[in-house]
């Protein structure tokens, strides 16, 4: 059924967010070498705002992990950390990056020539509000490098949020605030803080409408760009530069939108993807769906990174409920209705779960979810297994199969 | 000339060749060992299913081809996912809705029709030998039972052994742990296939008529029997239920290559 070669349309911003990336890490580079600005290493929905008001330069470990899955260095890796007691089954970000420090490697090197190794650290800032291994993976380097790790434990599984869930855990995010001064050696700036949050909110307003121009038919924006273009979201919100660079992705979005330019020719099923990308596959899964006249338009994971309740005017209240109204830490509940309106909004014709071995947090399909969504919406679904970075959890051929054989039976119900 | 269709579904474990006529009657098949060169294998399958089938390759009207090995099939004109071959394979001898079994050598699958032949659903096994016919081998090995006698064996247990692990090299043990401990081979053997049919029915749900395919099921038919008793209804099972992939293949061929007037 695939053919073998299809257009894949690349967007032209994608090389200012390359650029993006190449700053960002060689800034945490020059601040490593020369020592002058303090480096906090930060999970990728943390309470970043707060360490750009006290100065801290930002270094985001799961992005270092995405790119051991997307170069394929990661299988080679996790094994060294199941070696010293982390289970090849928790979370293959966390494994993979401790064994590629065990090895000495990162794949800085090889994609900004002049980084040699990964930033220096002074204080590790986690927030559970993902999952419980970030504590355990930030708690791994805080006992190596000999810096306390401090962190937001949040509620989970939150229906509705409420004001107990932001009043605890804004006092949570204030009482890291003195602890944090003192190795930052200054205080925590309120304008500056303000500025980060307002900076913060104007990324992730730029980046929830970028995403959505995937409404449009056909769509200018998939999945698997998307996974790449959210980089500045992760790691430079609170920053103007990111809110820079999406706005040169914005316009060049809205003109494929207006020119009707499609990233694949002829866009005839509009999927939606749920759970983490298979990193090491990427470009494998983009041809797969594309040969198939299929567009992965959107996904649960890309909009991580939209953070709609921050409010500079109110920085600790807005960031408590902006980190705990993340899809993430919802009850099922909250999350089905999501999917639901995001089936509805992006016109999607089928939707994929990838079940992903080693984060439980991340595929939504294990709880009876994806039956219960397609009774209400009779869209059907496909739940592919495999990972995010281990690929010993992937068998290659039978993703292909049930890929492919879930385009013919939306072909079949097309006809 | 006597035109016919092909359809050929080479698994990671068997070949499979079926040729229908220009009345969807099957009038050739050939099975055989899938082995290590895909493309040999299909052409000699090809070849001994068109002599059974009194043909030649110059008949052949439309080959279509299927399963895991389906892009080396050299002749094929078409590929088709296993998913959709079983499917029409299987509603071509039952037309109604129906959900469908299929355990195979390396894979099991779930398939779900509703009553005009569309597929509402379907399910892949995960990548574990765990209710396949892999499975199976294994475990025959272990008992030093040739495979072709574990179906005959089983349906004499009185008192089946229940094997409680997911996977085949703990279930391996609990065999093993089995013998050492006096129990009878045919209610070890009927643990084995009990456990089997669990792995699959765990799958997924059923609707009201279950199909069963494969060569598990052509090969074992106390596997059939044994499905019955758990879920309490008869099961539909075609005369070649180890041809359903092929045969749903050679289906596609006919829809898709049909042949001009002047042709017939
Ligand atoms: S959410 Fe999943 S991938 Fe991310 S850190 Fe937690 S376990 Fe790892």
């Amino acid at each position: 059924m695939a053919k073998e070669e299809v257009e894949i349309r690349r967007l032209k911003t994608a090389q200012d967010i390359v650029r993006f990336m190449s700053d960002y890490y060689h800034e945490l580079d020059d601040a490593t070498k020369s020592g002058k600005r303090k480096i906090a290493w930060c999970t990728s929905v943390g309470p970043a705002e707060i360490l750009r008001g006290m100065g801290f330069l930002i270094y985001f470990p799961e992005t270092h992990s995405a790119m051991l899955g997307s170069t394929r260095m990661a299988t080679e890796l996790i094994p060294k950390a199941n070696a010293i007691g982390y289970s090849p089954e928790i979370c293959s970000y966390l494994t993979a990056d401790i064994g590629a420090y065990l090895q000495g490697v990162t794949p800085l090197s090889k994609a900004f020539p002049g980084i040699e190794r990964i930033p220096g650290c002074d204080v590790l800032v986690f927030n559970t509000n993902q999952c419980r291994d970030v504590q355990d993976w930030f708690a791994w380097y805080s006992r190596r490098f000999g810096v306390p790790s401090v962190g937001i434990e949040t509620h989970r599984n939150i229906g509705k949020v409420t004001p107990m869930h932001v009043s605890s855990i804004a006092e949570q995010m204030e009482s890291i605030v003195e602890p944090l001064e003192r190795i930052a050696g200054r205080k925590l700036d309120m304008e500056e803080l303000k500025n980060a949050v307002a900076l913060s909110r104007q990324c992730s307003d730029l980046w929830e409408q970028c995403l959505a121009t995937a409404a449009a038919v056909p769509s200018p924006l998939t999945f698997f760009d998307g996974t790449t273009l959210m980089g500045p979201a992760v790691v430079g919100r609170g920053t103007q530069k990111a809110v820079d660079v999406y706005k040169l992705l914005l316009e060049e979005l809205n003109e494929r939108v207006t020119q009707k330019v499609g990233v694949i020719n002829n866009e005839r099923y509009r999927i939606y993807w749920d759970g983490m990308p298979v990193w090491g596959r990427l470009g494998m899964h983009s041809k797969l769906f594309a040969g198939l006249n299929a567009s992965v338009i959107a996904s649960t994971y890309c909009s991580s990174w939209i953070f709609s309740a921050l409010d500079p005017a109110a920085p600790f209240e807005s960031m408590a409920r902006a980190y705990s109204e993340l899809f993430i830490v919802r009850s099922d509940e909250y999350k089905e209705n999501y999917i639901k309106e995001k089936l509805r909004f992006f016109q999607c014709d089928g939707i994929v779960y990838h079940d992903a071995k080693t984060c439980p947090n991340n595929s939504n399909c294990r709880y009876g979810l994806p039956l219960r969504l397609q009774a209400h919406t009779n869209i059907p679904s496909l739940i592919i297994n495999g990972d995010l970075n281990d690929l010993r959890f992937l068998s290659d051929e039978q993703t292909k199969t049930n890929i492919e054989a879930f385009i013919e039976q939306l072909e079949e119900s097309k006809n | 000339m006597n035109h016919c269709y092909v359809g050929v579904d080479i698994g990671a474990s068997r070949t499979k060749v079926a040729v229908l006529d220009l009345k969807k009657n099957l009038v050739g098949y050939n099975v055989r060992r899938s082995g290590i060169d895909f493309s040999k294998t299909a052409e000699e399958c090809l070849q001994a299913s068109l002599k059974m089938a009194g043909r030649t390759k110059a008949d052949t009207a439309g080959v279509v081809s299927t399963g895991y090995g389906r892009k080396n099939v050299l002749f094929a004109q078409e590929t088709k996912s296993e998913i959709a071959c079983h499917g029409k394979g299987s509603y071509f001898y039952f037309p109604l809705a129906i959900t469908i079994i299929d355990i195979g050598g390396q894979d099991n699958k779930i398939i779900k029709l509703d009553e005009a032949g569309r597929r509402t659903g379907f399910k892949m096994n995960r990548k574990c030998a765990a209710g396949t016919g892999g499975f199976l081998e294994e475990m025959a090995f272990r008992l030093e039972v040739p495979l072709d006698e574990m179906s005959s064996l089983a349906s004499r247990s009185t008192n089946m052994v229940k094997l409680g692990s997911f996977c085949t090299v703990f279930s391996a043990t609990e065999v093993l742990e089995n013998i050492r401990s006096g129990k009878r081979l045919e209610d070890i053997v009927k643990g084995v296939f009990f456990s089997m049919i669990q792995r699959v029915l765990e799958m997924d749900s059923l609707t009201e008529n279950v199909v069963m395919t494969g060569g598990v099921v052509e090969n074992n038919p106390y596997i059939v029997t044994m499905t019955e008793e758990l879920i309490g209804r008869k099961i539909l099972v075609s005369k070649h239920p180890q041809l359903a992939g092929a045969i749903g293949a050679a289906l596609y061929a006919i829809d898709l290559f049909p042949l001009k007037s002047e042709e017939l």
